[in-house]
Parts: C-alpha cells; sequence; structure tokens
C-alpha cells in the first residue's frame, strides 16, 4: 500500500501516532475519566478498525484526535497526537486548520446530527471545499459549485444540483449518510475516520453505504481508520484492528491474527460471543457492563468482569505487551510471555 | 409562494386578534366606573346636557350596538377627543407615536447588537473572566427595572459628564425638520439636516440605552445559553473537523441557529418597551406614546385610553408577524412544514 509522499516526514514512521491520550469531561459531581491514557498509531496506506462496546470511548478518541471535542465539558489533561510527527495538541490554528479536512476528516457517527439544519446542503459542501482547496490557490465561486456537485455525484447521490439547494431535513437518512461520506472525502483526506458509517441505517441501505465507502478508498488510497460494531466488515476490510474497553486500548493486532488467535480475555469474549456478523451489539454476551467512568475500576478496567481476574488486577493497570508480530495485549496474563 | 400564503394567513389571524382586543377594551371602557358623558362636559354641566351628549353618544343604546358605533368610528380612525388635550385623540397618536416608535426602535437596535454581541462573547469565552463579567451584567439587567438605569445615566452622563443631552428630542436651537415620518433622525436625513441628525441621536443614546438594558441583559443570557448548547453539537464539530475556520464556524455555522430563540423573545421584548417606557419617557421628558397612554389612564380620559391600547396591541402584532418572517428567514425546518402544511 503506497503512502503518501510527504517531504521531511520519513515513510516508516507512524502517520498517525496516539500516545498516553487521556480525556475527561467535567460533569456535575465531579469529572468522567474516559480515556485513561490511550496509544494508538497508524502507518500511511493502512486501514485500521477500532471496535468495542458502546460508550468505550471510540468517537471521543477521533473527536480528540481533530480537536473538536466541546471544550468545557471535554479536558485533555495528557497525551499527544502526532500527525506526521507533529503534536495536533500543540498546532495553532493555521496548523490545525492545513491537518482538519486535507490531513484527516471525519464521517460522523450520527448523519443527522453532523448536518446544520438551518443551512442548505450546498452551503454545507461548498464551505467544505472552499477550505479545502490548497492556499494560494483560491477557487472561484463557479469552480467550488462544480466541485460540490462532483462529491455529490461520486457518492452516488443523482439530482446533485437539486441536492444541493436543499435542506437536511429533506433528505433520507441514506442520503444524509451520502452527503456527509462525500463530503468528508471531498477535501481529499490523507486519513479518513469513518464512525460506525451506516448504523443508523436499515441493513441493505448500510451494505450500500459500505460497499461504495470501501470502493471509494480503495480508489483513492486512503488510510482509514474504521469503527464499526460488526466484527465481519473489521474481518473483510481492515489490515489492523485494535480493540478498545472503558477507554483503553486492550488489544492491537493484524487482522487475521486477532481473530485466529485473540488474547485479551475481553477480545476473546468479543469474538466468540459474536452471535451473527450483522446487527446486534457487540458485547451481548460478555456478563456486567461498562463501568462508571466517575468512579472507575482500579488496575484493570475489565478486572470487574473478568473471569480470569488475578490479584495485581485490582491495583496495577496493565501495561501493553508486546507479543510480537504487532501483536499487543494489556493484561497480566501475558506478562511472563511477552517479547 | 409559501411565505406568501404564511404571510397571507398570519395576517387574516392579526386581524382577528385585533378585533377580539377592540371587544375587550371597548367593554373595559365601559364598565369602568365614571359616567363617560359627565366626564366630557365636566362636573358642573347640568344634567340636561349630560343626557344630550349620552344620546349623542349612543350611551342609552344595547352595548353591542354601541360597540358597533364604536367599531365604525374606529375603523376610520376616529376614536373623539382627548378629554386632557382637547384634541382628536387621533391626532394626538399621530404626534406622540413616532416619538416613541423612534425610541424604542433605536432601543431594539441596541438590544439586537448588544445582546447577541455580549452573549455570542459570553459563550466564546464560556467559564472565563469574560463570561463571568457578562452574565452578571445579567443577571443585573434582568432584575433592575429600566428607569432605574434612565436615573442613573441621566446623573452621570448627562449632570455629571455632559456627554449628553438631559431632556427632550432636539435642543432648542436646533431647527426642526419638515415632519415625514415623524421620526426625527429619519426626517432630518431626509431633509439633509445632518446637524439636526445628530442632535436627534445624541438625545435618543441614554433614554433608548435605559430602556434597552433589560433586552440586552435577557438577549445576551438566551444567545450565551443557545450558543453554549449548540457548540456541543455534532455539527459544529464536523464543521470544524472538515477544516472550516473558526471564525466561519463561530460567525456563521453557530450563530445562525443560535439566533432563532433569540429573535423570538427580542421581537416581544421590542413591542413590551413600547407600554414599560412611561417612566423612562416621564424622566427625559419625551413626548411619547407610553407617556401620553399613562396620563389617559389617570385622567380616565377613555377615548385616549382605548386608541393607545389598540396601537399597543397592533404594535404587538406588527412585531410578531415580523419576528415570524425572520424565524422563518432563519430557519428552514419552519418555511418547510409551513409550505408543507399548506
Ligand atoms: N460531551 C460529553 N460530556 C460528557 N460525557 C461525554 C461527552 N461525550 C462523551 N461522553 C462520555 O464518554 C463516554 C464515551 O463516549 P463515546 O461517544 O466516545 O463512546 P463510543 O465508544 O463512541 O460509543 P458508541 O459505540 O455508542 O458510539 C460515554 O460514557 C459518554 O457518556
Ligand atoms: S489484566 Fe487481569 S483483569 Fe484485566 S483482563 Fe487481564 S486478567 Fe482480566
Ligand atoms: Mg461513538
Amino acid at each position: 500500500m503506497a503512502g503518501s509522499p510527504v517531504t521531511g516526514f520519513s515513510p516508516a514512521a507512524p502517520l498517525l501516532d496516539v500516545k498516553n491520550l487521556q480525556v475527561h469531561f467535567a460533569v456535575y459531581g465531579g469529572r468522567l475519566r474516559v480515556l485513561d491514557g490511550v496509544n494508538f498509531s497508524m502507518r500511511s496506506g493502512e486501514r485500521v478498525g477500532l471496535v468495542g462496546e458502546t460508550g468505550c470511548g471510540k468517537t471521543t478518541m477521533m473527536k480528540a484526535i481533530l480537536r473538536v471535542l466541546p471544550t468545557p465539558p471535554a479536558k485533555i489533561p495528557a497525551g499527544e497526537i502526532l500527525f506526521k510527527g507533529r503534536d495536533i495538541l500543540k498546532m495553532r490554528d493555521h496548523e490545525l486548520r492545513a491537518v482538519r479536512g486535507r490531513g484527516i476528516s471525519m464521517i460522523f457517527q450520527d448523519p443527522t446530527a453532523a448536518l446544520n439544519p438551518v443551512f442548505s446542503i450546498g452551503e454545507q459542501v461548498e464551505a467544505v471545499i472552499r477550505y479545502s482547496t490548497s492556499p494560494g490557490k483560491a477557487s472561484s465561486r463557479e469552480e467550488t459549485h462544480q466541485r460540490a456537485i462532483t462529491a455529490l455525484q461520486e457518492v452516488a447521490l443523482a439530482d446533485p444540483e437539486r441536492l444541493l439547494r436543499s435542506y437536511p431535513i429533506q433528505l433520507s437518512g441514506g442520503m444524509r449518510q451520502r452527503v456527509c461520506i462525500g463530503m468528508a472525502l471531498s477535501t481529499r483526506p490523507e486519513i479518513l475516520i469513518a464512525d460506525e458509517p451506516g448504523t443508523s441505517l436499515d441493513v441493505t441501505i448500510q451494505d450500500q453505504v459500505l460497499r461504495l465507502l470501501r470502493k471509494l478508498v480503495e480508489e483513492k488510497d486512503t488510510s482509514v481508520i474504521l469503527i464499526t460494531h460488526t466484527l465481519g466488515i473489521v474481518r473483510e476490510t481492515t489490515d489492523r484492528v485494535y480493540v478498545m474497553y472503558a477507554g483503553n486500548i486492550v488489544e492491537s493486532a493484524p487482522t487475521a491474527r486477532l481473530f485466529s488467535q485473540p488474547l485479551h480475555p475481553y477480545t476473546q469474549g468479543l469474538i466468540s460471543t459474536v452471535p451473527r456478523l450483522t446487527g446486534g451489539g457487540i458485547v451481548s454476551g460478555i456478563p456486567g457492563r461498562i463501568p462508571d467512568y466517575l468512579n472507575p475500576p482500579s488496575g484493570c478496567r475489565f478486572h470487574p468482569r473478568c473471569s480470569q481476574m488475578m490479584e495485581i488486577c485490582r491495583t496495577t493497570k496493565p501495561p501493553a505487551f508486546k507479543m510480537g508480530d504487532g501483536h499487543e495485549v494489556a493484561c497480566f496474563l501475558y506478562k511472563d510471555e511477552a517479547k | 409562494m409559501s411565505m406568501l400564503n404564511f404571510l397571507v394567513r398570519r395576517i387574516i389571524y392579526s386581524f382577528f386578534v385585533l378585533l377580539g382586543l377592540s371587544i375587550v377594551i371597548f367593554i373595559i371602557a365601559r364598565i369602568m366606573p365614571g359616567d363617560p358623558a359627565r366626564m366630557a362636559v365636566g362636573a358642573r354641566a347640568p344634567q340636561w346636557v349630560v343626557d344630550q351628549i349620552r344620546e349623542q353618544m349612543h350611551l342609552n343604546d344595547p352595548l353591542p350596538v354601541q360597540y358597533g358605533y364604536w367599531l365604525a368610528d374606529a375603523v376610520h380612525g376616529d376614536f373623539g377627543l382627548s378629554l386632557v388635550t382637547q384634541r382628536p385623540v387621533t391626532a394626538d397618536i399621530r404626534e406622540f407615536f413616532p416619538a416613541s416608535l423612534e425610541l424604542v426602535l433605536v432601543a431594539g437596535l441596541l438590544s439586537a447588537l448588544g445582546g447577541i454581541g455580549l452573549g455570542t462573547l459570553s459563550a466564546r469565552y464560556k467559564d472565563t473572566w469574560v463570561d463571568n463579567v457578562v452574565r452578571l451584567f445579567s443577571y443585573a439587567g434582568v432584575v433592575t427595572p429600566s428607569f432605574v438605569f434612565a436615573i442613573f445615566f441621566v446623573l452621570i452622563f448627562a449632570w455629571e459628564l455632559k456627554w449628553f443631552p438631559v431632556i427632550g428630542r432636539l435642543s432648542e436651537q436646533t431647527p426642526a425638520p419638515p415632519v415625514v415620518t415623524g421620526l426625527i433622525t429619519v426626517d432630518s436625513l431626509l431633509a439633509g439636516q445632518f446637524g439636526t441628525f445628530l442632535d436627534a441621536l445624541k438625545h435618543l443614546v441614554l433614554p433608548a440605552l435605559a430602556l434597552a438594558m433589560g433586552a440586552i441583559a435577557q438577549e445576551a443570557r438566551i444567545t450565551r445559553a443557545t450558543m453554549a448548547d449548540n457548540l456541543s453539537k455534532d455539527y459544529i464539530a464536523a464543521e470544524r473537523a472538515l477544516g472550516i475556520s473558526e471564525r466561519e464556524v463561530t460567525g456563521r455555522f453557530l450563530l445562525k441557529p443560535s439566533l432563532i430563540p433569540t429573535v423570538s423573545i427580542l421581537g416581544l421584548d421590542i413591542a413590551s418597551t413600547f407600554s414599560i417606557a412611561f417612566l423612562v419617557e416621564l424622566i427625559f421628558n419625551w413626548p411619547g406614546l407610553a407617556r401620553y397612554g399613562m396620563q389617559s389612564m389617570l385622567n380616565k380620559d377613555l377615548n385616549s385610553i382605548s386608541a393607545v391600547i389598540l396601537v399597543l396591541g397592533a404594535v404587538f402584532v406588527v412585531v410578531n408577524i415580523i419576528v415570524d418572517i425572520i424565524v422563518a428567514q432563519l430557519d428552514p425546518r419552519i418555511r418547510l412544514s409551513a409550505a408543507r402544511s399548506e
């Protein structure tokens, strides 16, 4: 997989490297300690899956990467987010603007919430396109409009002229989802974050949307972070998988390896309990619920639900143990096997 | 097209609202203690004169018939004579209404700019000292009546600092412009009297600001709350994530949806400014409608009271229609659902 060549940036280094990222939310009665020191990295051209049950912090992590978490209530007490070696968290506005959109772009989880209800589709798509043209190459109104039309045609939307004049409320769920995908791709991003694309739609439309997304991404050779509840999709479309539990990355491995040799008790539960590949929440089968972020469990956050819990798990947070071949697991069961 | 339908419908509704209001006014006017005929002729007039006037004023007819006469006159702009000024009420209104209108329009402009501006600042710098100052001001502004501000402003800016004139609409030596609209600022510009325009503006600043303070505070609070709420919406995160500049996100994509509640409340505030302005008009010796209305009430001047209330009702109706138009312009959801329900 060819990465995009970047001057002054070694292609061997990770394109995106998240280190020890913490995100807290200030709420009435305290702070929710949601992301608890997350590590995540991807190379150019890689397609990475991110899975984990609802509320584990997937969306939070992606919004943190683009620095679009609402502050307040969100706070980032620690961590680094290196994009091509530069820390997004320390960037000034103009640098950040070059990363957002053209560097990293995102398809939000709920297309209805992600479209501004009081602006027409055209106003929104065209604004995105205006900012995604390289600086110094100001495009004319007509050019922008043409590119907006192309962006909608790319996601197989008919009658783009009329669509650009419409408001989100006039569109079906599937159309809104396509508009969001078209917008996110119109910036020609190096990394595309797709947060559960199509989940809000019925299964056939979801399927169409995913296939379309896959085709577009392959055509453009975009690096992708795909968040989904559907393990089948992860298996088919990604190179690597990150498994998240309660604000921690608990395991990561090349996709095939993760499915054949899941190590973390949570991942094992995840894979063995998937009843069907489509539909259904991920972890219907593991007993217990995601912990309360106000008072998260000490040590390994999974310990209250873990059938193999040991004494140390209650007191100490397991670091990520390297198991070779790019397989890492944050669980004390593998302390002695780690390489 | 749908907008036009919407408008026509609103105007028809408004007509019925005003009709209802006129019935209420008429009934109140008739059940107020005191005999209108006796009041019209004075306490010392002989009884036969009173009886004659009674007949003339149709006061011996049944109430619905009386209302019919009254309404027919009102529609022709005839509300009878004012007891106090001894002039046709319509002439009084024509004189005093523009003075109030000018004051309220400037106050409305100040409320809109000040309230939205402060609210935006407050939301943008939420939980910093800027926000705290604005919020403190908002609480103070909402609970303090406008006449208190008026007195303060007069004492500080007019008496002490002498930055602004104390009373009236124009200084004595300033030539008044020929009356076209009755709004001195507009009339002076129409006549090309720039000096008069400036003088009128100077006279407007303090009373308009005093009147606007409450609304500024209110609008700032609402704008802040709506914006803070919308700031955590996914569409704002999405717009930022796709590279749109912070300035355009806040100044355009956040501002427009956040203005909708503000505009609705602003309309109500502006309309009610008309009726609560009397103390401010009194303090600044402003020849306005609120002061006139208050004097009419104190003097039981029924004809003027009826007319003033009807005018205020009409103001509310007109402001509401304007607000509806603006809100429909801001919010396609309302526009589209209005079109769909045709
Ligand atoms: N703005 C916020 N204020 C307070 N808490 C928040 C906020 N955003 C997220 N959280 C909390 O952070 C946690 C993680 O949420 P997040 O949306 O990242 O989960 P997720 O993994 O994306 O779940 P899902 O699969 O349902 O989308 C949740 O418990 C949520 O309550
Ligand atoms: S560290 Fe302990 S509690 Fe956590 S998953 Fe491993 S065995 Fe279970
Ligand atoms: Mg999510």
